[in-house]
């Protein structure tokens, strides 16, 4: 009988065969822990009667959900936060770099076929190299910083297979927001989602990211590519036999497989305020909104902001709409000032922000009030995520958002 | 005997604490807070030994531990769904809040009914009915018995 892909991570990880539905206690490659969550997490280490973490060098510390500080009391996070990582000898500490999900993968923490867990609940972005990870609460954190192992229950695996080429309009976003809406909101729950196709495998790394992102919102535990050339070139690594072999087996056991094929799929927007409220484009038209927001760790890199760029090249955005742009990370800030995007967002109208959280969970900027819309590229669209409880998030790929900025309505791309 | 507190399907932590309160230092500041969005009124209506009872994947979203944190220090004595999101529920067990599926009485109760949970039985009584849960894994029952995982570590 045959494996699934995180199976195999899993049995590598532990030196024994295991099969979905046991639990067994994993050995953690990396940790990550976000600003938010770090002085409950340092207070329950303590409480805990740890004295030193299992391996400093495993740890990860960003600061990006409150950076730069909007409220006093924002501040008192980075000062918990910078006494445990000098209390304890941490070096990896990232304070403005961008968000916590893009630095996991781009800074080289996460690497294919490693288990990896943080404090944040998209934190199965990282399966879009190949690795297990999951989010965790800051209890369970603190006990991993102590112990270096977490008890998991090997989960089972739902195999999504998509063949084909997408329609030019039609971005990863919007498969994963199509498959979330087929399975819905809790229709992966406790389990993994396992991609795989020729539409996959022809997939740059950043957009399997956009897709490992939000399996959590269709409640999965985890999602995971096989690793590959692309991602060997972009985790800088050569793959061993073991990385290459992190493929589903034809004989393994899955729960459910689903298949689309490609050129099927049309852009897409989840509704308020569920995010399995899916619905095409094309149903939605005219619809008129007041704000556009591209970015965050789910559609924030640089292929986004091009994509983003391509529409709106000597366009203005609707004198009435907001447009807002926030790059994932500072290195892709970088890379779209230097190659002529940034400007191109810039003349069509966009305000263009630092790297960060902020927006996308309502806390730093872009606050919207009762009654008015927002087409947005994050991965929530919960009741008063975004401001007051009676706005209306509408969640696109960056294509759809720049073309309904253009339009001041919901348009297709 | 507690009071049913009853929600629907999908509620996710957002709802039961919103974004802007998670940094208030202390869970006590943040628990006047609890359900906001759903029912202003509900942290002062709440009553130690009450229950919530709701439909599919209560706790959806994120990560967040104040969500069942919060609700402990209301006094909520359990959570009782016809489904959980994982996280919600690992981080429910890791700080002692019981949360337990049960697939019927969400249809068998109403909001203000009055209800009793027999946590290790895994059995609910309710307008003289009986309602039968999926009990915990003994693993989880055993973080619980022993008042979640901090205390659970420390023995």
């Amino acid at each position: 009988m045959g494996y699934t892909v995180i199976e195999k991570i899993i049995r590598n990880n532990i030196g024994k065969d295991v099969k979905a539905g046991e639990i067994v206690t994993v050995n953690v490659d990396r940790v990550m822990i976000h600003d938010i969550f770090i002085p409950f997490v340092a207070s329950k280490f303590e409480e805990m009667g740890f004295t030193k973490l299992w391996d400093p060098d495993k740890v990860v510390l960003i600061y990006d959900h409150l950076v730069p500080a909007s409220q006093v009391d924002d501040t008192r996070h980075f000062k918990v936060g910078n006494e445990f990582a000098a209390k304890y000898g941490m070096k990896n500490v990232h304070r403005s770099d961008g968000i916590c999900h893009q630095l996991m993968t781009e800074a080289g923490y996460v690497k294919p076929g490693n288990i990896v867990f943080g404090t944040d609940s998209h934190t199965t972005t990282y399966g879009c190299v190949g690795a297990f990870s999951s989010g965790i609460g800051y209890t369970e954190m603190a006990s991993i910083l102590g112990t270096g192992t977490m008890w998991v229950k090997v989960p089972e695996t739902i195999r999504v297979e998509i063949n084909g080429t997408l329609p030019d309009n039609v971005m990863a976003k919007d498969i994963i927001l199509k498959l979330i809406g087929d399975l819905g909101a809790d229709g992966a729950t406790y389990k993994a989602l396992e991609f795989t196709g020729d539409t996959v495998a022809n997939m740059s790394v950043a957009s399997r990211m956009s897709m490992s992102n939000m399996a959590i919102e269709a409640g999965a535990k985890c999602a995971v590519f096989t690793p590959d050339e692309k991602t060997a070139e972009y985790c800088e690594v050569t793959l061993t036999d073991k990385e290459k072999d992190l493929v589903g087996d034809a004989d393994a056991v899955y729960c459910r497989t689903i298949t689309y094929q490609a050129e099927e799929f049309v852009p897409v927007c989840a509704c308020p305020s569920n995010v399995d409220n899916v619905r095409p484009v094309s149903e939605l038209e005219g619809t008129e909104i007041d704000q556009v927001f591209i970015g965050s760790c789910t559609n924030g890199r640089l292929e986004d902001l091009m994509a983003a760029a391509e529409v709106l090249k000597g366009k203005k955005v609707a004198p009435f709409v907001k447009l807002i742009v926030t790059p994932a990370s500072r290195k892709i800030y970088t890379q779209a000032l230097e190659n002529g995007t940034m400007k191109i967002l810039a003349d069509a109208g966009a305000m263009i922000t630092h790297p960060s959280c902020g927006l996308c969970c309502g806390r730093t900027g872009g606050i919207l009030t009762d009654g008015e819309k927002v087409v947005a590229t994050n991965n929530r669209n919960f009741l008063g995520r975004m401001g007051s409880s009676k706005v209306g998030i509408y969640l696109a790929s960056p294509k759809t958002a720049a073309a309904c900025a253009v339009a001041g309505k919901i348009v297709s791309a | 005997m507690g009071k049913v507190f009853k929600f629907d399907k999908d509620v996710d932590t957002d709802q039961i604490i919103a974004s802007q309160y998670l940094l208030f230092p202390t869970i006590d500041e943040m628990k006047v807070h609890t359900f906001e969005s759903l029912d202003k009124e509900f942290a002062s209506k709440v009553q130690p030994g009450d229950y919530i009872v709701a439909s599919e994947n209560f706790g959806c979203g994120s990560s967040r531990e104040q969500a069942p944190s919060v609700l402990k220090a209301l006094g909520v004595k359990a959570v009782v769904a016809k489904s959980f999101a994982r996280i919600f529920y690992r981080n429910a067990i890791n700080i002692g809040l019981p949360v337990i599926v049960c697939k019927d009485l969400y249809e068998g109760v109403e909001a203000g009914d009055e209800m009793e949970l027999e946590l290790t039985e895994g059995v609910v009584h309710a307008n003289g009915k009986n309602f039968e849960c999926t009990k915990l894994p003994a693993y989880m029952q055993g973080i619980l018995d022993q008042g979640g995982l901090i205390a659970s570590l420390n023995k």
